[in-house]
């Protein structure tokens, strides 16, 4: 079942289109940034690894999964676990799967793999179109770490990699989430935008100072803990944090989906 | 071993009983035909007997295996289905959308059979041609016998098709009703709801009517007509016909101008009718047997339905 998934998103537009749109970032940025290099003066509130692009191409795909994390990402992962069950149902398709028969927990496994899968295969293309067309425009050099060290440019990659790792775990919990949502409707776009606002409010509230109490338990909470890759030593504190809120909202809300799913009455 | 079997079937939306005890035996290798109005409660009987819907009441099984959610349905892999109208990937073509169902399954000699029987089936309901068109492009027909090639896909033993022939023209109509008895002729049980009375009448081995989620009649769709038969006689004079048919047992006769009505029971035949009339001296001038239409023994059967019994 897993593997028919990913040959049906394999078949579907909308899968490029994303891989487009996730991968053009980095490749905007890196041609932003040629055609107009930040200055130290007049960059005062740039990202600062924008301005370390012109030293090195390496920082365009570190540039772009940090740029789409925050809101592309959630948008991404709230499609592709929304619609999941919910956009099956909406087709009808999901009476003829469930006859066929595939059990409604493999199902429901199978839609979580997938969704997953395609995630970290976009997340690997926005760091290999980065790195492409960085290195083209830039050249590759050693990268400076936040604690004033440097890593040669593999070891460097291999960082960069890690993080888009670390990211994909992190937006596991979104994904369970959303898949969630989507046993409970037979909206497919509703239990999108659901999904999309519950990962994106959970990131504003992780800014706000006040709700600081709530800070540990918001499902996109450690989400930046990525940038400790780029430590030395790496800090992994934080990302183990991330790591444990991702997983726990993972295993609740896939039960949940499980749960609600199995209940579930398939008159659509 | 029966193919389908319900007991005391019942599914409550709210006070509403949709499907009220329903108790439904269907035979292996038999053509059963399952009608009923819009609302009757077909669709959603079938979808209790496939696991999709949980039954608030009674127990539905398939092949003797008992079927709700949940349980495991791997009998449901030597069952091919239909419910309402089909649904496909509108992405993907006609071919892509069996073969991603046909890879759906657990067992992978299963996924073997069913990928291998593609051609045949496309074959079979006419598509082949339009295999490798996406399905966004076809007309309601041509996704009607799509999804009797998915439903015919895994080489069912038992065929559950809701209202099949819809969305097909006339011819289509008579090629699917001539493939479910060729079908049905190998042994492969199919059972098929249907509004529509024709249509039942002249394919299946035995018909259920369903009203308000209760079988009201079943049957052979002959029998489905009840035993009595109409005459319509046009006669020169009606008091003497009727004097004439009074003396006959079971006829009973009303007269209306120069039209007189025999109703006629037991042994009581046309011509019998006719031989008495003409030995009254009464000059017959026509002489036409008005069956009670299916039609209206369908409807008389759904109003007595809707009478709380």
């Amino acid at each position: 079942m897993y593997r028919v998934e990913l040959d049906k998103a394999r078949r579907r537009w909308r899968t490029y289109l994303m891989a487009a749109a996730l991968g053009g970032i980095p490749v905007l940025i890196v041609i932003a940034v040629k055609l107009s290099p930040p200055t130290p003066e007049a960059s005062g509130d740039a990202p600062p690894f924008l301005l370390q692009i012109v030293r090195n191409g390496l920082f365009a795909p570190l540039t772009g999964l940090a740029v789409i994390q925050p809101f592309f990402l959630p948008l991404a992962a709230g499609l592709l676990s929304g619609d999941a069950i919910a956009g099956e149902a909406q087709g009808g398709t999901l009476r003829y799967l469930l006859v066929r028969p595939v059990s409604r927990p493999r199902l429901v496994l199978a839609k979580y793999g997938a969704a997953m899968t395609l995630l970290g295969i976009l997340l690997l293309w926005v760091v290999g179109c980065g790195a492409l067309v960085g290195g083209v425009v830039f050249g590759f050099g050693p990268l400076p770490t936040l604690s004033g060290t440097t890593l040669g440019a593999p070891a460097a990659l291999l960082r960069i990699l890690a993080a888009a790792g670390y990211i994909l775990l992190g937006v596991s919990g979104i994904v369970a989430i959303g898949l969630f949502v989507s046993t409970l409707t037979d909206s497919g776009p509703g239990a999108t935008v659901a999904t999309v606002i519950l990962g994106i409010a959970s990131e504003i509230c992780d800014q706000i100072p006040s709700l600081r109490a709530i800070h540990p338990y918001l499902p996109t909470h450690g989400w930046l803990a990525f940038t400790d890759l780029f430590r030395f030593p790496v800090e992994w504190a934080g990302m183990r944090a991330g790591f444990a809120v991702s997983a726990a909202y993972t295993l609740v809300f896939l039960a949940g989906a499980l749960a609600s799913f199995a209940r579930r009455d398939v008159a659509s | 071993m029966t193919a389908l079997v319900a007991r005391g079937l019942t599914k409550r939306y709210g006070r509403t009983n949709v499907v009220d005890g329903l108790d439904l035996s269907v035979e292996r290798g038999e053509l059963y035909g399952f009608l009923g109005p819009n609302g009757a409660g077909k669709t959603t009987t079938i979808r209790m007997a496939l696991g999709l819907v949980h039954p608030s009441g009674g127990e539905v099984r398939l092949l003797g295996e008992p079927v709700a959610p949940g349980v495991d349905l791997d009998v449901l892999e030597r069952v091919g289905a239909m419910i309402e109208e089909p649904a496909f990937y509108r992405f993907l073509s006609g071919r892509r959308n069996l073969e991603a169902l046909a890879r759906a399954g657990r067992h992978p000699e299963d996924v073997r059979r069913r990928l291998s029987r593609i051609d045949e089936v496309l074959e079979l309901v006419g598509l082949s041609e339009a295999a490798s068109m996406r399905v966004k492009a076809y007309s309601q027909g041509m996704r009607q016998r799509l999804g009797i090639a998915l439903a015919l896909l895994g080489d069912p033993e038992v065929l559950i098709l809701d209202e099949p022939t819809n969305g097909l023209d006339p011819a289509g109509m008579r090629e699917v009703r001539g493939l479910l008895r060729r079908l049905a002729g190998g042994g492969t049980t199919v059972f098929v709801s249907s509004h529509l009375l024709a249509e039942v009448e002249t394919m299946c081995d035995r018909v259920g009517v369903l009203s308000h989620g209760r079988l009201v009649a079943e049957g052979p769709p002959g029998r489905l007509r009840g035993g009595a038969e109409c005459l319509r006689i046009e006669v020169d004079d009606a008091s003497r016909a009727l004097g004439a048919l009074a003396a006959l047992d079971g006829v009973d006769a009303t007269a209306d101008g120069r039209v007189v009505r025999a109703t006629l029971h037991g042994s009581a035949t046309a011509a019998w009718v006719n031989a008495a009339l003409v030995s009254a001296g009464v000059a017959v001038s026509a002489l036409v047997p008005e069956r009670e239409s299916l039609e209206d023994v369908f409807l008389s059967l759904v109003e007595e339905g809707r009478v709380p019994s």
